[in-house]
């Protein structure tokens, strides 16, 4: 019984017992609760001064701030002005778009009647090429320069494993990745055990139809010139392809080693007999090789630069395409188009931007008003309601 | 179609991002973790050190050792001297004292600290030396660890483990993302299978398969698909989120160690924050469980005042709170008294000095602390009870001091330091259901007195000459200061009175049956016809600020409970003075007493029965004590109800009491639960804890009794006091007064919680793009002005929360992390989404947006919709950003610049160790786009609209209160300002004026408060009112 007794005094858990007087065997912390208890006190003061928190702006967070609130006070002429700004801007995009001349050509000949259906089942390798004559009027001339575009749809350039299918060290004229490309490029990477140059799908799938434009002016037909410089970004041109280096500048011996793509009826240091537009730095390369992000796309193809002031470039009245279709879409369910556009600050035609603009200043504008709607209804019995207590 | 062409997007984007860019932020993550996490259990380790090596003394081979407490085994023979802590459970062998006698207060278990004495195992008291202890054989037997502390006691040092609820819901949200990552991943292999099936899109010609991709097994294949797909949308779940959140609480708790108002002067210490996991649950606490002693109170009794027949006396020491060394005995406030009341205020101070059980420790025996610090005379007191002490030192100030109980005589230095020798006759004990005890003396001129001192309700019907109406009002008043009160009241018996006083108690002492209640009735029948002395009245001092904060605390809609071991009517009375209980406050009482009048069925349902009939017409706001004319109820339970309610019944159906009783508690303001055993603290929090609602729960408390509370709870708080620093240890947060909870939650927490909460969903929200940009995206482009964001904001000023408790119900109940606003955030990801994609979709779909006519490729594409990401989530958080520090500014402002640098470069430089340049050139050349200006502005424009929208629509129509208080604080600083310039001549004209007034009140020893002052500096007035606290007349 006793024992029982004396147990309870020194009640409590193993681990919970040993606090109290802590403070006694130097516990920095010591001198709890004496304030101002003598002997102690000087050094607990001193203790005191380093354990006290900083007071700085930072530590107590009390650094100088900007406290904005969204309130329908600030919020309603941000939507008046952004409807303000936006209309206008809509409307100009808009107009300058509705501006742009643009004449567009399907050519794939899936229809009997169209020219090119003898061409649909085309292959690569077929020679001669098929060729097919498409002809067609400008309503309106086209005034300044006009950029050639080809479209392609349903052909996903966007895809996971053909945009992979590159090798930008090879491109850039790296002579060891020209002769041993990068195993993204499978299965487009070597050719009866020799590197493909270039190498990969993208490469190896460039589009190879030969567009030629010529106006048909009272049965004479007057080619029209087509520059197939300045078509591709400057950087891509003149840094990030290159041909590869070595002694002189003939590009077959360079090329020594490497096969042609599947695909192409030449090899790469034969696209073009001008030395500057040949090899990897071919335009019409390049322009290939930069992928486009949708299924739907063109690419640019050539430039018709405006002669003189008298003249327009592209006269309204008749005018032929002549095609050497080479390029087979038909499996796919693809389609090739020709695009004969004019360009303006923004770009090619576009009614979306212009559209958006409008819309979305509208719909601000609307929602000031709303706003201002609901503030004077509500506005005044929010700031004046109490806050409870 | 669309989603068709979504997923080729996509698709494209995979280049299944490479081991490092998914696998880096990975490590990161793992690694900040560990470091976090080691570094708080390497300051855990530090403290467990210092206990584990506290040295003990040990008997071992008949010698004394000197070890360190973990070596401490069962069966061990310790030494323990004087004011040292018991390293462990014991039994008492014997002490130093001849009698086998040693005193031991129980302040670290159950915050008692008076002394109770505890007598050796008979047998082995006569052992005193060593060897004599070490010959000792003996095998132990004793009980299992029990919950009830005051028959044995169990080990409470258990952990729990701790759930946290902002964690569960965000781990729920993440499931909810992990389910939409597999189902996004398995209809997209769906939709890849269907889209391929004819052959032409799974290969055409142009992009051919390679032979082992060909040859593979179809299910494989999808399998693999599958997982490709998780890979690419692993992004769905941020994991840079885990090292932002762990940087944000890690970081977030420096906060409150340097929290100024955090830190107490008096003891030199700050807070301390033993866990950083827990920073955002201050912010969702609705259970408050609090000690009491200690915690509350400054476990430090002290004699405030006594009144002797309406004339009040004022012992020197504390002088409203100034020590005024000059006077001399007692501060008279009323004019002095005359003859007849000289003679009974010596002797009000004679039953002081006289009426009490307190023991004398003699000097020689000691040298404590205490003697320096509280008595300057030579003897310190012991009592069971704190209020004796406080007593007869408050009267030793007022110039009576006891010597000591000599062979039955009591002995008394008077004023003029003679000696009065009083012969103890008898004693009549206190006992809680007379609240009174009395004292039979005779003096030294043969006079017999019986002085009786007790609670006012026990006294004033038995006094039958005094001034009993000044008394009683004095009483009263002291009653609603919170202090403790008692009544002294004498009469004087004559021999023969006594003699008949004597038999009778002699009678009821020996009976043998129903000897208690024959006593009581005996005690009755002396202790009447009294003549009223006067009234004490003992402060067990609160905390500062403990009611403001108690109060401030239950506006915010917690609610507190307060558990004790104390008495259930010392505890009511702390629980009225901090306001726990206010006036109108109507107490439920659930105590043994009541049980054994009814019983207990009767008792519960009775209780349940009054709560609810009045909570039946009210609205769930009743506890909020929104309007004070509404019926609050405070229920008070002691250990011994609260054991029987938490007892399993026979018949099994023991949760029918439990639900009855968390019925009734939950529709209480306040519950007091005094007579708590620790683990029986630790019961009641777990009940609440797992009760239906699951709520919150925090405990907080100094002494060691409190641990299993502090463990039990979600959140422990320990006070850094004077009972020790165990509760500090085993408590998540540590903080040196119980005032500066109130800081800690309602601003930390509440702030705490905002951040957390905006920066988790944040982080969901943010969800796509080159292996680069992608992992960078979630590191570095979003990632710190969050971080910042979650360390800085401020949506509304400390000072305004700490003014307006109400607002942290506006965080409670995990608010901000709720459904709503998550389905809310993601849907605003996915219409952002949607507006990212197609907006660019659009806006570069089969057109060209050059001045030179050059195309775009896919890279540009994905550029054009990462620039709008990252501009409208990083908007978003401006947005969202209601505090604006120059470093908010900085960080914000500073991605944003940092994305375009880094973009510029990124695109700007052949990079010669990658073996892509896909985004060579890429950025710039976008740049040099009108239309992708344009269309990116818009698309910003446009995915922030409806959040704006949104935010505007709900202040204007449905604000919380947290907008009205910001928006007020808009108002008032506008006024404010305009005020300011008109008034700047005046104001300073009042500033001299106020300066002068100072300086006279500062020379002063008076204060007189001027009106002007009043009026015109608010705030100077109320720190002036620190310094010269105003007398209590």
């Amino acid at each position: 019984m006793r024992s029982v007794s004396g147990a309870e005094g020194g009640g409590g858990a193993m681990a919970v017992n040993y606090s109290a007087k802590e403070e006694a065997d130097g516990h920095p912390s010591g001198g709890v609760g004496v304030p101002g208890g003598g002997a102690g006190g000087g050094g607990a003061g001193g203790a005191v001064k380093t354990r006290k928190p900083d007071n700085t702006a930072f530590k107590q967070q009390r650094l100088p701030a900007w406290q904005p609130i969204l309130t329908a006070g600030t919020v309603l002429p941000a939507f008046f002005i952004i409807g303000l700004i936006f209309i206008p801007i809509g409307i100009g995009i808009f107009v300058t778009s509705n501006n742009i001349r643009e004449y567009e050509i399907d050519y794939t000949g899936t229809e009997p009647s169209s020219p090119c259906n003898k061409c649909l089942n085309v292959s690569w390798d077929s020679t001669p090429p098929c060729t097919c004559t498409i002809n067609f009027t400008l309503e309106h001339s086209f005034e300044s320069n006009v950029f050639m575009y080809y479209g392609l749809s349903n052909f996903y350039q966007n895809h996971r494993r053909y945009v992979k299918s590159r090798d930008d060290s090879q491109l850039n004229g790296d002579n060891s990745s020209l002769l041993n490309p990068s195993k993204e490029c499978e299965p487009y990477r070597t050719n009866e055990d020799k590197p493909i140059a270039p190498c990969g799908a993208i490469a190896n799938s460039m589009f190879n139809d030969t567009l030629e434009l010529y106006r048909i002016d009272n049965d004479t037909r007057t080619p029209i010139t087509l520059i197939k410089k300045g078509i591709a970004w400057w950087t891509d041109k003149n840094v990030k392809f290159r041909n590869p280096t070595g002694d002189g500048n003939n590009l077959t011996a360079l090329f020594q080693g490497t096969t042609k793509p599947v695909n192409w009826p030449k090899p790469v240091y034969m696209l073009d007999s001008e030395p500057d537009n040949n090899g990897f730095i071919n335009e019409d390369f390049i322009v290939w090789m930069r992928t486009a992000a949708l299924p739907t796309f063109r690419k640019l193809y050539r430039l018709i630069e405006r002669k003189n002031n008298l003249q327009p470039t592209l006269q309204a009245g008749n005018y032929s395409l002549e095609i050497a279709y080479n390029y087979p879409v038909h499996s796919f369910d693809g389609r090739k188009r020709m695009i004969l556009s004019t360009i303006s600050w923004m770009g090619g035609k576009n009614p979306f931007l212009g559209i958006a603009y409008i819309t979305v200043g509208s719909i601000c504008f609307f929602l000031g008003v709303v706003l201002l709607i609901i503030h004077h209804k509500y506005g005044n019995r929010n700031t004046s309601a109490d806050i409870p207590n | 179609m669309a989603s068709v062409e979504r997923m080729q997007e996509l698709l494209i984007i995979d280049t299944p991002t490479s081991p490092v860019t998914s696998g880096l932020p990975l490590l990161f993550v793992i690694t900040v973790t560990a470091i976090k996490q080691g570094y708080e259990d390497w300051l855990r380790h530090k403290a467990d050190n210092a206990i584990n090596q506290y040295p003990v003394h040990f008997i071992q081979h008949g010698k004394l050792v000197r070890k360190q407490s973990r070596k401490l085994r069962v069966g061990d023979i310790v030494m323990v001297k004087e004011d040292e802590t018991f390293p462990c459970d014991l039994i008492f062998l014997s002490s130093s004292r001849g009698d086998g006698t040693c005193f031991v207060t129980t302040t670290s278990l159950d915050g008692e600290s008076s002394h109770k004495t505890y007598y050796a195992v008979q047998d082995t008291k006569a052992f005193h030396n060593e060897q004599e202890i070490d010959a000792l054989h003996a095998t132990i037997e004793c009980e299992q660890p029990q919950p009830d502390l005051y028959k044995f006691v169990g080990r409470i040092n258990v952990y729990h483990d701790r759930n946290e609820p902002t964690a569960r819901s965000m781990n729920v949200f993440l499931i909810v993302y992990l389910c939409i990552l597999i189902s996004k991943a398995l209809i997209n292999t769906v939709l890849k299978y269907v889209w391929q099936s004819e052959p032409f899109r799974d290969e055409p010609w142009y992009n051919q398969k390679t032979e082992p991709e060909r040859k593979r097994n179809l299910f494989l294949r999808a399998f693999t698909d599958f997982l490709a797909f998780m890979v690419l949308f692993n992004y769905i779940i941020p994991v840079s989120m885990y090292v932002t959140v762990e940087m944000q609480k890690f970081l977030g708790s420096y906060f409150l160690t340097w929290d100024e108002e955090m830190f107490d002067e008096d003891t030199g210490l700050g807070p301390l924050v033993n866990t950083s996991d827990l920073n955002e649950e201050l912010g969702q606490i609705e259970y408050v469980f609090t000690d009491k002693t200690g915690t509350l109170t400054e476990n430090n009794m002290e004699f405030i005042e006594c009144c002797i027949e309406g004339h009040v006396y004022v012992p020197h020491v504390i002088c409203n709170g100034q020590i005024l060394h000059d006077c001399t005995g007692i501060d008279m406030i009323d004019s002095s008294p005359g003859g007849s009341g000289k003679e009974r205020e010596e002797l009000f101070f004679r039953a002081l000095c006289l009426c009490h059980t307190v023991q004398v420790k003699d000097d020689d025996s000691v040298d404590g602390l205490r003697k320096s610090q509280l008595s300057k005379r030579s003897c310190i007191y012991i009592s069971s009870s704190p209020d004796e002490v406080a007593l007869v030192e408050g009267i030793q100030r007022l110039g009576y001091t006891y010597l000591r109980l000599k062979d039955n005589f009591m002995e008394i230095l008077n004023r003029e330091n003679n000696i009065e020798k009083f012969e103890l006759l008898e004693v009549l004990s206190f006992d809680s259901v007379r609240r009174r005890m009395s004292v039979i003396v005779k003096s030294s001129t043969g006079d017999i007195f019986l002085f009786c001192k007790g609670a006012d309700s026990s006294i004033f019907p038995r006094v039958k000459e005094g001034k009993i109406e000044q008394v009683r009002s004095r009483v009263e008043r002291n009653a609603v200061e919170g202090l403790r009160t008692l009544c002294v009241a004498y009469k004087k018996l004559t021999a023969e009175e006594y003699s008949n006083v004597q038999k009778l108690l002699q009678n009821a002492k020996l009976a043998l049956q129903d000897r208690d209640k024959k006593l009581a009735e005996v005690y009755e029948k002396i202790e009447r016809d009294f003549i009223l002395l006067g009234a004490t009245a003992v402060e067990d001092r609160l905390q500062e600020k403990a009611a403001d904060t108690i109060e401030a605390l239950q506006k915010a809609g917690i609610k507190v409970w307060v558990l004790t071991g104390d008495k259930m009517e010392t505890a009511a009375a702390t629980c009225y003075a901090c306001k726990l209980f206010r006036r109108n406050t109507q107490i439920l009482e659930l105590t043994t007493k009541k049980i054994e009048e009814q019983s207990l069925h009767d008792v519960l349902f009775d209780l349940s029965k009054t709560v609810l009939r009045h909570n039946g017409s009210l609205t769930r706001d009743t506890f909020s004590g929104l309007s004070t004319d509404m019926q609050d109820y405070g229920l008070i339970i002691d250990g011994a109800a609260l054991s029987l309610i938490m007892k399993p019944r026979q018949d099994g159906s023991s949760g029918n009491y439990r639900e009855l009783f968390l019925e009734i508690c939950r529709n209480c303001s306040a519950v007091l639960c005094c007579r708590m055993a620790p683990l029986q603290k630790a019961q009641i929090v777990k009940l609440i804890k797992l009760s239906k609602e699951h709520p919150i729960t925090l405990a907080i408390g100094d002494g060691a009794n409190d641990v299993s509370m502090i463990l039990e709870a979600h959140v422990g708080i320990g006070i850094i006091g004077k009972e020790g620093r165990q509760a500090a240890r085993n408590s998540d947060y540590a903080i040196p007064k119980f005032k500066h909870l109130k800081k800690m939650l309602l601003v930390h927490g509440h702030f705490y919680y905002v951040r957390i909460s905006e920066l988790v969903q944040y982080f969901f929200y943010k969800t796509l793009y080159d292996t680069a940009y992608l992992t960078l995206y979630n590191i570095s482009f979003t990632s710190l002005p969050i971080l910042f964001y979650g360390l800085m904001e401020q949506h509304v000023s400390a000072d305004t929360l700490k003014r307006e408790p109400s607002l942290y119900r506006d965080v409670a109940k995990n608010a901000l992390l709720r459904w709503r606003a998550f389905i809310y955030w993601t849907f605003l990801g996915v219409f952002d989404a949607a507006v990212f994609f197609f907006g660019a979709y659009l806006l570069l779909d089969n057109t060209v947006v050059t001045s030179n006519g050059q195309v775009f490729g896919n890279w540009t594409f994905g550029t054009v919709v990462f620039t709008v990401l990252v501009f409208t989530v990083t908007l978003k958080l401006a947005l969202d950003t209601h505090y604006w520090t120059w470093i908010n500014h900085f960080v914000i402002w500073g991605s944003l610049v940092f994305y375009i640098i880094f973009s510029l470069l990124w695109g700007g430089i052949i990079w010669p160790f990658l073996n892509y340049q896909r985004m060579y050139y890429v950025f710039m050349q976008m740049l040099s786009s009108g239309p992708a200006w344009l269309g990116i502005i818009l698309l910003i424009t446009v995915s922030l609209l409806p959040d704006v929208l949104k935010k505007v629509l709900c202040r204007e129509l449905w604000p919380t209160a947290t907008e009205r208080i910001q928006t007020r604080a808009l108002l008032h600083h506008c006024l404010e300002s305009r005020e300011k310039l008109g008034s700047l001549a005046k104001y300073l004209r009042q500033q001299h004026e106020w300066g002068a007034e100072c300086i006279e009140a500062l020379s002063g020893a008076h204060l007189r408060i001027h009106t002007s002052c009043l009026s015109e500096k608010p705030k100077i007035q109320e720190q002036r009112l620190q310094q010269f606290p105003s007398k209590k007349v």
